[in-house]
């Protein structure tokens, strides 16, 4: 168990803003989406409805996303994975299913600015103009898998922990000032 | 550069988002067959100029195999289709064929 964030809430001011935030809950849930007792497994864990393909769901500081046609992503706040991961496991009885923590697997990100798009927009072979809302883009980031959603504020990035300082330094590049693309 | 549509999440994968499978469709020879058989399974690809059925794996995204229609001299994209099918879904054959009449199936 790690309450620390990967590093440390990092943080840069380019022409957008880079903030690693964290550390969050998150639970690996992997489960066909016709599996009996997923909606009130997922709804007991974070309160929402099962997300629709490519797609997250956010409820207040939890949230669930669609990562496969059998893997779901719940975020929630880091203590509460334990009582999380119970409450599914009532759900989901006797059914074939896993479920796991991996809070402590992930780094998470904040991009933020009027330009945030185009720091990611540099990174991954993404289309930004055809992002939609709510839409869980999992792709990748230079060398590394990420996956990544927009709110009115900027942009959330998930990847592994064992990168982050190398996805900061990505950030931290794609956003010197001076570099914006328009 | 190539872009495929994963069948299963539907992004417009760009190449580098995808992992190569190779030629799609073979049939395995594993115990029991012969040594021609198993040589031909091991090593013998058609690789062709023109249609070519191949697997891929959206590796940065939602990570499932599919399978994927395209020519190899032109890449044009003909479609993809989930990796549990047999064989090519039958309006994909008819729409390769229409565009390319020579054709003379997946086999
Ligand atoms: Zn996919």
């Amino acid at each position: 168990m790690s309450e620390v964030s990967a590093l440390n809430h990092a943080k840069f001011d380019g022409f957008a803003s880079i903030r690693e935030i964290g550390p969050l809950g998150m639970i690996t849930l992997r489960a066909k989406p016709d599996l009996p007792g997923l909606a009130e497994a997922i709804r007991a864990a974070v309160g929402t409805e099962v997300p629709a393909t490519r797609r997250i769901v956010t409820n207040g500081d939890k949230a669930a996303g669609w990562m496969s046609p059998d893997e779901y992503l719940l975020i929630l706040p880091y203590g509460e994975t334990g009582a999380a991961l119970a409450a599914i496991a009532a759900a989901l009885k006797g059914q074939h299913y896993l479920a796991e923590t991996v809070s402590d697997a992930r780094a998470v990100f904040r991009i933020e600015g009027a330009k945030a798009d185009q720091v990611l927009a540099k990174l991954s072979p993404v289309d930004f103009a055809r992002l939609e809302p709510n839409e869980l883009r999992r792709t990748r980031a230079a060398q590394v898998a990420a996956a990544f959603w927009k709110d009115e504020a900027g942009y959330t990035l998930v990847c592994f922990r064992s990168v982050a300082s190398y996805m900061m330094g990505l950030l931290t590049h794609s956003a010197q000032n001076g570099s914006e693309l328009v | 550069m190539l872009i495929l549509e994963c069948p299963y999440c539907g992004v417009k994968a760009e190449e580098t988002e995808l992992s190569p499978g190779y030629e799609a469709h073979l049939k395995r020879f594993g115990p029991g067959s012969s040594d021609t058989e198993f040589e031909d399974y091991m090593f013998a690809r058609k690789n062709p100029k023109g249609v070519h059925f191949e697997r891929w794996r959206h590796v940065y995204g939602c990570g499932k195999w599919f399978l994927a229609a395209r020519c190899t001299a032109t890449l044009e994209v003909f479609g993809t289709y989930p990796a549990q099918s047999a064989e090519p879904p039958a309006d994909l054959q008819a729409k390769i064929k229409a565009k390319r009449p020579d054709w003379k199936g997946y086999k």
